[in-house]
């Protein structure tokens, strides 16, 4: 009757245990679950005893905050160690430089009024010459750099 | 970097002013939209300041105004004459008409930043240098 009752409650014990670490979340299975996410594609995730790291780029700083809660939320994480560093911004787009034809024809028409002003475009450089009050030079400077040309060169250029 | 430092307060306005500030082969490109004529102006000034009549050729400052938009009214600026209105936005194109020196018309279109389609109170319709126009606020 005694061996009965102990085979009983190590049979029962052992059942508790078993059933206990059942439903029990694997580190496999949380690596998989965010590795899944497409909108946590990006990152890097090891999980250990429920300790889930997050490394690699975040967007920008609500895009790490909001990865990491996201993590957190998850069945059987513990705790998550964000160590996700921040993308740097992209660089910005290059200057539109017009070309040489359409800096031609808009030197002509910013020039009409002002024939003792000469101007030229090669490279997209307009290099201006003659000569200009300073209230007329402001005036076609500020036409001139209306052209998007990649600079305006007026060194030769004598203000009256 | 140097130029964003030599034009330091310019760079901090025009960004103030929500203007894109660039540096690229030693020239400072600042590019943008100014709520107000007045903005504009103001970024000029500054500009006039640090570079004495401009002419440093370190910096292309293009700002358009936001008022000047379709249907906005604009005053003819020129120094004293009429403005010519064109068939077609470019000096090489024929005349059909002209606005008095400071007539208000109205801005129908932009063909692009230096030429726009003008309506005059008198019914001619053409194309302005933008320059002579001056956005009413």
């Amino acid at each position: 009757m005694k061996r009965t009752l102990s085979y009983f409650l190590i049979t029962a014990f052992a059942g508790i245990w078993l059933f206990s670490c059942k439903p029990k979340i694997s580190d496999q299975d949380i690596e998989a679950k965010i590795q899944s996410n497409p909108t946590l594609s990006h990152i890097v995730a090891t999980a250990k005893k429920g300790v889930v790291t997050l490394s690699g780029e975040a967007k920008d700083e609500a895009d790490k905050t909001n990865i990491e809660s996201a993590v957190k939320g998850m069945e059987g994480v513990k705790q998550v160690i964000n160590n996700m560093t921040i993308a740097p911004p992209p660089p910005p787009a290059p200057v539109e430089i017009a070309a040489d034809d359409p800096l031609t024809k808009g030197i002509a028409d910013v020039l009409k009024d002002f024939p003792s002003v000469k101007a030229t475009a090669s490279d997209g450089v307009i290099t201006v010459t003659g000569e200009a009050t300073a209230a007329n030079w402001k005036k076609i400077k500020m036409a001139l750099d209306g052209l998007k040309p990649k600079k305006v060169d007026a060194s030769a250029l004598t203000i009256k | 970097m140097a130029l964003q430092d030599k034009y330091k307060q310019l760079v901090d306005a025009a960004t103030a002013a929500g203007a894109q500030v660039r540096e690229q082969d030693g020239v400072l490109y600042i590019d943008g939209t100014a709520a107000s004529g007045s903005i504009k102006d103001q970024l000029w000034d500054i500009y006039g300041q640090i570079d004495p009549n401009f002419l440093s050729g370190d910096v292309v400052l293009n700002v358009n105004v936001a008022t000047a938009v379709a249907g906005a009214r604009a005053k003819v600026t020129t120094e004293t004459s009429n403005l010519n209105i064109r068939k077609g936005p470019g000096t090489d194109q024929p005349i059909v008409g002209k606005a008095a020196h400071h007539e208000i018309v109205t801005l129908v279109s932009k063909a692009n930043d230096q030429w726009w389609l003008i309506r005059t109170d008198g019914g001619k319709e053409g194309y302005a240098y933008a320059q002579y126009l001056t956005p009413l606020e």
